[in-house]
């Protein structure tokens, strides 16, 4: 369908508006991934710091 | 009757008078909700402003003429009952064509003729190649049905 | 309910709730990049340009299913927050409250996608017809939510406020959609629920739906997740969410927390309605 790279990413004049809304879309789910997964880690790294403190005698590895 | 059935019926009853209450403000605001008037509004006279207003129809067939030496544009808006004369000097959105949605942004002079300051074009919502298009076209003799622009 | 009764008040503990979503994300994941790959390579690759609009109409895959989605999380948002208010079930509020990020985020990328989607084809960028207005409506009743919860040092009842907040916005969401239907607009009439059939080629279609499938299935993900940060976070001196985040959470411990929930409250009588 397309006539090469060139003629694909030129999108048959539109480049700037339909990359600048996929990559908008792109950016948009990354950065969200990104977000949740640190504050995922961060949540479970102060669990398990607070779990740690009563217990000091227990030794956790992780 | 339970404290729980109690909110059950606030909340309910919170969403039931604020629905009345939206839909007595949207059918009041009923007219400054449009977009735009048709150009049968427009001929009618009463209901046009002497601001700033939009028209919305299609681009009548055979009457758009572009000046040879600027970005001048002249052609007419109908609604296939009655039409509006448009002036507008500027660049035309890609979808700008003879037959098309159009809705065009400006002032009516005192001769009726609408000086439009901004132009914008106005799709349907058919999605489909160039080869299905001309298939259709052929088949209804290319009659375009005013209800779907 | 019908047939089997499906344990609904097993899911508003959160520890059960938590090991619900550990199981099911790996699988969404998958599912919505697949979804993903396969709506664009239809999209791109085998959907021909329009008849009207050229390649600009492409935009379309990923602004339908973001303004859908933007749509329907608010609806989900507003049913949450009407189970908390009504029943006080701690995860609902959790659940409402792990939606509203992703809804904006949306409800955005659906004005975004929209603006460069306009620009070329209508000649506009933007312009106050209902369907548009109402759609930033939505955006800023997301981050009203959200910042009416988070302004509130008791967590309780900025959850409150903010709930009653998504019931009452719930009203723009019909707007939005009948908006095309109910005004003259800029914006065009619907193309895929129509009475009369999708208004689209076969191969256009096929994409779309792959999206809107990869749009849902992403979504799911993502607001799982964050409301699984939020559950550890609420229950953090509880044995089962340290157990959890250390990734060691046994059934026995899941079970005595859900009893702590579950055996303070009678059942109800039936599911969430709102």
């Amino acid at each position: 369908m397309w006539d090469g790279i060139g003629d694909f990413l030129a999108m048959g004049g539109y480049a700037l508006y339909v990359w600048g809304a996929f990559g908008m879309v792109a950016l948009g789910l990354l950065l969200e991934g990104i977000l949740v997964a640190r504050r995922r880690r961060q949540v479970r790294a102060r669990l398990q710091r607070q779990s740690r403190r009563p217990a000091a005698a227990r030794n956790q590895g992780e | 009757m339970k404290k729980r059935h109690q909110r059950l019926f606030l909340v309910l009853g919170t969403l039931a008078g604020v629905s009345v209450a939206t839909a007595l403000v949207l059918n009041a605001f009923r007219d400054n909700m449009t977009f735009f008037i048709t150009p049968s509004e427009v001929q009618a006279k009463s209901e046009v402003p002497d601001r700033h207003f939009r028209i919305g129809g299609l681009v009548e067939e055979g009457s758009v003429e572009r000046a040879d030496d600027s970005t001048k544009v002249s052609f007419r808006v109908t609604d296939t009952e009655s039409s509006v004369p448009v002036t507008f000097e500027g660049i035309l959105p890609d979808l700008f064509s003879e037959g098309e949605g159009v809705v065009v942004e400006g002032e009516i002079s005192p001769e009726g003729v609408f000086q439009a300051d901004n132009v914008m074009a106005r799709h349907d919502a058919d999605y489909m190649p160039t080869a299905a298009k001309e298939a259709i076209e052929q088949a209804e003799g290319s009659a375009e049905a005013i209800g779907d622009y | 309910m019908t047939g089997r009764s499906i344990p609904w008040l097993k899911f508003t503990a959160p520890a059960n709730f938590y090991t619900l979503a550990q199981r099911l994300v790996p699988w969404l994941w998958p599912a919505a990049a697949l979804c993903a790959v396969a709506g664009l390579y239809m999209g791109f690759f085998v959907a021909p340009p329009d008849h009207q609009q050229g390649d600009a109409y492409r935009i379309l895959f990923i602004h339908v299913p973001t303004a859908w989605m933007g749509m329907l999380l608010y609806l989900l948002l507003a049913a949450y927050g009407a189970i908390f208010l009504v029943w006080r079930i701690k995860m609902a509020d959790i659940m409402a409250r792990a939606i509203a990020p992703t809804g904006a985020l949306m409800t955005f990328l659906s004005l975004w996608t929209g603006a460069l989607w306009g620009a070329p084809t209508w000649g506009t960028f933007w312009v106050w017809d209902a369907r548009l207005t109402s759609t930033l409506i939505l955006l800023f009743l997301f981050l009203g939510y959200m910042a009416l919860h988070a302004a509130s040092d008791d967590r309780e009842k900025g959850g409150r406020a903010a709930s009653l907040l998504a019931i009452i916005g719930a009203v723009n969401v019909p707007i939005i959609y009948f908006s095309v239907e109910w005004w003259y607009n800029l914006h065009q009439g619907v193309s895929v629920m129509r009475s009369d059939g999708p208004s689209m080629a076969d191969s256009m279609l096929a994409a779309l739906l792959l999206m809107i499938a990869a749009f849902w299935i992403y979504a799911g993900a993502i607001v799982l997740r964050r409301a699984q940060a939020e559950a550890l976070s609420r229950e953090a001196r509880t044995e089962w969410a340290q157990a959890a985040a250390a990734g060691r959470l046994t059934r026995e411990q899941r079970e005595r927390a859900a009893v702590g929930i579950e055996g303070n409250r009678p059942p109800l009588e039936s599911g969430g309605q709102t």
